[in-house]
């Protein structure tokens, strides 16, 4: 039995050790980190080290939650995150539904890629252009959309009431071809014999969408929005920080969890709120993609992530 | 014949849809590229437009004039993409081949260990703490490489599956026979055997990094380790970044002022022109990661 395991032990070596830098990665990047998470229920004082600071229990929880930003970024967070999966999900489905039909046309290769480029430049070039257009004084909607029609431009940088629109809009922009891929992909898995029987059986098209089209991509759909319902505690960094150039006007309506942490951290030197904050996300964002999985598996073991 | 029309119909409607947001998604581009050659008194007058009254490249000649910082911005850029993109490939397939083995005796408490690092962060202040006081990142290269984009558990993950369903046992099993070390199969069998995969992964991988600014944002406070990214975010909130002192001299002595307003519209082309040039050739693997991770994380 002994030599047996050795053997076992020597046979997987070799394996193993291909497999250690990966892991040493993982060890440095990810677990170290999780273990200090305890930095966020002590007061920080670098003077003394983070080990030697003082445990201060739940202080920086209970500050963090008696300010009006803990409110503010979680209902940014979740309410984003609502609008982007109900109308990406929507667009996403249509998109894939018209691309379909084009599927054998020449130009639909051009079409593909006009689709996903949005996707492929990063959130300083995205800031870029909606700078080109939402700019107070040079930008195309107050210079050529607004002033044609007597309508005086709008310091946009500065309103936060228009913002929740315009960055459901840039999000849609930017993902709603790229998110197609995937309902293309599964329309296409369709058995098309369907088609054909409601063709004969006098289907028109719009009833062969709703009756198979849509019925047949349910569970893709279903799988797809529990799977980002997991991650709704979570927010484009970018999209929230850098869009919206970081304007301080604009905080009550671009603030999410993430720009917090980071604003806390990098900006106010708060590292107590900053961690309180993160480790919020964490455990809230964990709980989520537990209970979502459980979920998944219910209506698909197939689709459950673990 | 009235179903062939109802299908005419529709496959129009299709093209009109499409070719309307095709559009919308190319504009905004258009708007930019045109901007970036306006005359900066066209654009003071009526604004970015896609109908300036006057053309110009002042903008592209000034920035010549400051070349070598976007030069060095560009090669950080390329530096970071072929260094990250490469390590970060090896390491994960190198990580991914022993979990994709039947007979390795370890292969789930690898997958749980890599697994559970996407399911579960310790958060930015932990990693911010540890990556700047215990190993000293702070403006260098390894920081804008190694925190967060190096390897992915979502892409071991993927490869591993790839290896599994595309590496037929008997062909390691043969091998081993055969007396190949394990490094040998790696190399000369899984490796070849999963191009498609790789690339994928590593179109991924290369387009984060070409397009990451976030380790930048906490890591760097020197300039000159800035990638294409970081130097547009700067030249953005201060445009007197670039040698203002040459602007009369480069651009003749009537040009009084800096095309401030021109000067940012090109700088975001030469932030996407890479990326535009080396769309045709991945988008198809950007297609297919899309569709191979959605099979199963």
């Amino acid at each position: 039995m002994k030599t047996l395991r050795r053997g076992t032990f020597s046979k997987n070596l070799p394996l193993f050790l291909l497999a250690i830098p990966g892991l040493l990665y993982f060890v440095v990047n990810s677990y170290i980190p999780m273990i200090g998470i305890f930095i966020a229920f002590k007061d920080i004082n670098f003077a003394k080290g983070i080990f030697a600071s003082d445990w201060i229990g739940l202080d920086n929880f209970s500050f963090l939650f008696q300010t009006k930003d803990a409110w503010i970024m979680t209902r940014n967070t979740i309410l984003y995150n609502v609008a982007f999966i109900v109308l990406g999900t929507i667009c996403s489905i249509f998109i894939a539904i018209f691309m379909y039909e084009l599927v054998k046309k020449i130009y639909s290769k051009f079409l593909m890629t006009g689709l996903i480029l949005p996707n492929l430049i990063s959130m300083v070039v995205l800031s870029l252009l909606v700078f080109a257009f939402l700019n107070a004084e040079n930008g195309f909607i107050n210079n050529s959309l607004l002033a044609p029609l007597g309508i005086e431009g709008i310091n946009w940088y500065a309103e936060p009431k228009y913002w929740p629109f315009i960055l459901v809009f840039i999000h849609l922009w930017k993902t709603a071809g790229y998110g197609s891929i995937i309902y293309f992909a599964a329309i296409a898995g369709i058995d098309k014999s369907i088609y054909e029987a409601a063709k004969i059986d006098g289907a028109s098209k719009i009833k062969q969408i709703s009756m198979i089209t849509i019925p047949l991509l349910k569970p893709t759909i279903i799988i797809l929005v529990l799977l980002s319902v997991g991650r709704i505690f979570n927010s484009d960094f970018g999209l929230f920080y850098q869009v919206p150039l970081n304007a301080g006007a604009l905080y009550s309506t671009t603030q999410t969890i993430d720009t917090y942490v980071y604003r806390a951290l990098m900006q106010l030197n708060d590292v107590g709120m900053s961690a309180a904050a993160g480790l919020y996300q964490s455990v809230v964002g964990f709980v989520l993609v537990v209970t979502v999985n459980a979920i998944v598996r219910k209506i698909n073991a197939d689709n459950a992530l673990f | 014949m009235l179903e062939a029309k109802d299908e005419k119909v529709f496959r129009i409607l299709s093209a009109v849809v499409m070719g309307l947001l095709t559009l919308a998604a190319f504009l905004p581009f258009l708007l930019i590229i045109i901007a970036s050659i306006s005359s900066e008194t066209s654009l003071v007058r009526n604004g970015y437009s896609y109908f300036p009254s006057e053309f110009s490249l002042d903008a592209y000649i000034y920035m010549k004039s400051s070349a070598s910082t976007f030069i060095r911005a560009y090669g950080v850029s390329f530096f970071i993409t072929i260094v990250g993109t490469g390590v970060g490939l090896l390491i994960t397939s190198m990580l991914a081949y022993p979990m994709s083995r039947a007979d390795f005796k370890y292969r789930n408490v690898l997958a749980f260990f890599v697994f559970f690092t996407l399911l579960f962060s310790g958060g930015v202040v932990p990693s911010y703490i540890m990556w700047t006081q215990y190993f000293d990142v702070k403006n260098t290269m390894a920081a804008l490489i190694i925190p967060n984009l190096l390897v992915n558990g979502f892409n071991v993950l993927l490869v591993r599956n790839y290896f599994k369903a595309n590496v037929p046992t008997e062909v390691i099993e043969s091998a081993q026979i055969d007396g190949a070390s394990e490094l040998r199969i790696y190399f000369r069998i899984m490796l070849p055997l999963s191009v498609p995969v790789l690339v994928t992964v590593g179109v991924f991988m290369g387009l984060a990094y070409w397009n990451d600014w976030i380790n930048a944002l906490y890591y760097i406070t020197k300039p000159q380790y800035y990638g294409i990214q970081n130097l547009l975010i700067r030249l953005m909130n201060n445009i007197q970044f670039l040698n203002s002192g040459q602007a009369s001299s480069v651009l003749g002595a009537q040009a009084v002022e800096l095309p401030t307003i021109a000067i940012r519209m090109a700088m975001a082309v030469v932030g996407i022109l890479p990326i535009l040039i080396v769309l045709p050739f991945t988008q198809k693997y950007l297609a297919r990661g899309v569709v191979m991770g959605a099979v199963k994380g």
